[in-house]
């Protein structure tokens, strides 16, 4: 360390606040999210078994938030045969 | 009507420990009958803060398996009549503390206590969650650190699910509790400053407890700090934090550590 740099004392607490600032914004949203993705599964499922018998590990549901596009995706593997719920169908 | 609150962080190593040691203290010193409930199973050290280490014959994991009755596991302080420990276990896992049990303990002390302060161990796991889950208040514990803050964030989030209170759509009461703070690091740009956290975290203030050599040489003593030296700036700012946990309201003051000319002259380098 050079004599100078024990002169010039470095102020770190704006950029800890700012760092601090701009992770937090993001780690809310992506909380938030996982909340929200929660509760469209569950309601996702039960819409999808009213009609098909799918395994609940078989869906699959992705919320991606880009800069200009968010997209969710939603991956439902179905059964090779489909087994319709009784009833279902004439619904 | 009793009040469960729990101390927490998220991160280690920040005064949870101390601060409920501390807070205990001071709400007992005002005439409130306080349980200090240690919830850090396996790496149990509230015993230990407040001196009572020597004393624990039967602990909460011991009460919730039936084995001691709660009034066997609870340590009266020797100081103060009104303060009590809980000790954890040392010896078993975290597992042992069911959510039935625990609740069973919390319903009891109720009945017992003005003021039952759950000190939470660190982490997000089991621990943490069964000492936060039937608080009324919350006492967040945060350095002006960066990562300190982030868990804070991240806990206080928790505290506004995952709680009984919560689950209940009841507002649980959040206070945040600034420690380690060093006002001259603070004012000359080394360290966050007490408006940083506030605004980044956004609960109200408790109190701001120095970076004090008393907090240490009370640990050292097995002593709360506010009955080891009361006169401290670090007791001072506890007694504080009692009084706003009591209803009171009144200005909070940045505590500036009274520091010797040599103090003053070294103390930077090592702080």
């Amino acid at each position: 360390m050079s004599l100078l740099a024990l002169f010039r004392r470095q102020r770190t607490a704006p950029v800890a606040r700012e760092r601090l600032q701009v992770l937090l914004a993001h780690e809310r949203m992506a909380a938030g999210h996982s909340e929200l993705l929660a509760v469209l599964r569950e309601e996702i499922l039960a819409v999808i078994a009213k009609h098909i018998t799918v395994d609940r590990d078989k869906v699959n549901i992705k919320l991606d938030r880009g800069k200009d596009m968010s997209t969710l995706e939603i991956d439902v593997e179905m059964p090779a045969k489909l087994p319709l719920v009784k009833g279902a169908a004439a619904a | 009507m009793a009040k469960v609150l729990v101390v927490t962080s998220g991160k280690g190593g920040v005064g949870k420990t101390t601060s409920t040691a501390a807070l205990g203290a001071a709400l007992a010193q005002a005439g409130e009958n306080v349980v200090v409930v240690d919830f850090d199973v396996g790496l149990r050290n509230l015993d230990l803060v407040m001196g009572a280490e020597r004393r624990v014959v039967y602990d909460m994991i011991n009460v919730i398996q039936g084995d001691a009755k709660l009034a066997q596991a609870l340590i009266r302080d020797k100081r103060i009549d009104n303060l009590s420990l809980l000790p954890a276990s040392q010896t078993r896992d975290k597992d042992a503390l069911t959510e039935e049990g625990v609740a069973r303990i919390i319903d009891q002390l109720r009945e017992k206590f003005d003021w039952i302060i759950c000190d939470s161990p660190a982490g997000i796991e089991k621990g943490a969650m069964m000492a936060m889950r039937h608080a009324d208040v919350a006492v967040v514990v945060t350095n002006p650190e960066v990562s300190s803050v982030r868990d804070s964030d991240r806990i206080i989030g928790m505290l506004d699910s995952k709680t009984l209170k919560a689950e209940r759509d009841e507002r649980i009461e959040k206070h945040l509790l600034l420690t380690r703070y060093d006002a001259g690091r603070a004012s000359r740009g080394e360290m966050l400053k007490t408006e940083d956290v506030l605004e980044i975290l956004s609960i109200p203030l408790l109190a701001i407890v120095p970076e004090s050599v008393d907090v240490l040489n009370a640990s050292n003593l097995g002593a709360p700090v506010t009955l080891n030296n009361p006169s401290s700036a670090a007791a001072k700012a506890y007694f504080d934090a009692a009084r706003r946990l009591r209803g009171e309201q009144f200005e909070v003051v940045v505590p500036i550590e009274k520091k010797g000319l040599m103090g003053r002259l070294f103390g930077r380098r090592v702080a």
